[in-house]
């Protein structure tokens, strides 16, 4: 970014890039290995270390222990007020979730940049990735639900208590809105990371070009306070990081919830 | 007008769409300390319903980015 004629480009670090194996294909298609492919793999190397220093079942649990813990009685905790006794079967899929996404958010944010040709990536700023998940969300809801009830499953589309004669109206409603659910799953999750690296991006070209810039007074006016602001936002990224990654397991358990228990 | 400069301006409207979620986000969060504060026992159990009137309000201002985004570097 700030390349010639300090031009700010807050879209460059989006760009996935092929590492090596720039000529892999399998029946035409690229397989190379690239950046988001290797934060893809930290993120998991970051959660499997997480989660082998706490996986110790001692009976006094240590620090490490408390802190794996916490985060697995969470998501227990949100299965179990959200859904009841079933929802204890989609805990496992619920916290990888929850994990790969928080995981993957706050690894994003890392500070790499200061380094010269290192580049945080964050995977979950792109459509692709969190589409994926939503559309995996999704699947898992429609599978559950119409191994659990049958044909009953579209009772899901009649609200109770309605008169029948609101059901041309209500049916239709109630169809899209559920239809809509992993676009706007997969939508608020990729927006919410990439408008916040964006913002990053462009108050960092504000620091980087108001110390570039020729009239002294610049500096002190423009970079100081843009710096302030940066350190504000980067708080509220992380906080917002730790809020979509809530939001996305909490809907998800939502939605299985509708599957399991029809409303 | 050039289709260009229309483009920036569609974008600058579409910015007003993230102002008018902003009112919705703080309506929320405000609304839950209201009722949180007259009753403090009950504020817990509420903390889902909490998350998904947020999650509902900012989905909305996020469709507003998304717009001006498409604008600016798609359309």
């Amino acid at each position: 970014m700030a390349a010639e004629s300090g031009k700010i480009d807050p879209m460059h670090q989006f760009q996935v890039e092929p590492l090596f194996g720039r000529d892999w294909t399998i029946a035409g298609h690229s397989i190379a290995f690239t950046n988001s492919s290797l934060w893809m793999l930290l993120t998991l190397l970051a959660i499997w270390l997480f989660m082998l220093g706490g996986m110790k079942r001692d009976l006094v649990p240590g620090r490490w222990q408390v802190a794996v813990e916490g985060v697995t009685g969470f998501i227990t905790n949100m299965m179990d007020s959200n859904i009841g006794p079933a929802g204890r079967k989609f805990v496992p899929y619920v916290f990888s979730l929850f994990m790969f996404i928080l995981v993957a958010n706050l690894l994003g944010l890392l500070p790499f940049g200061i380094i010269p040709g290192v580049h945080p990536f964050t995977v979950t700023s792109h459509l692709t990735v969190t589409g994926v998940l939503a559309v995996v969300s999704f699947a898992i809801v429609l599978v559950v639900g119409f191994a659990r009830h049958g044909f009953h499953f579209f009772s899901l589309f009649v609200p109770h208590g309605a008169p029948w004669w609101m059901m041309p109206i209500l049916v239709p409603v109630e169809f899209v809105s559920f239809m809509v659910r992993p676009f706007s799953l997969a939508l608020r999750l990729f927006v919410a990371m990439t408008a916040g690296h964006i913002l990053l991006k462009v108050l960092a070209g504000f620091v980087i070009n108001g110390l570039n810039a020729e009239a002294v007074w610049v500096a002190p006016l423009v970079s100081l306070p843009s710096l302030f602001l940066m350190i504000g936002i980067s708080a509220l990224e992380l906080l917002v990081a730790a809020i979509q990654a809530y939001v996305f397991a909490l809907l998800t358990s939502l939605y299985l919830n509708d599957a399991v228990n029809l409303h | 007008m050039d289709a260009e400069a229309a483009k920036f301006l569609g974008a600058g409207l579409a910015a007003v769409g993230i102002g008018l979620a902003a009112l919705g986000v703080g309506n929320v969060f405000g609304s839950f300390l209201e009722a949180a504060l007259r009753n403090p026992a009950a504020a817990d159990s509420q903390q889902g319903r909490l998350f998904i009137g947020f999650a509902a309000a900012e989905l909305l201002g996020l469709l507003a980015f998304v717009v001006a985004v498409i604008l600016l570097f798609v359309a």
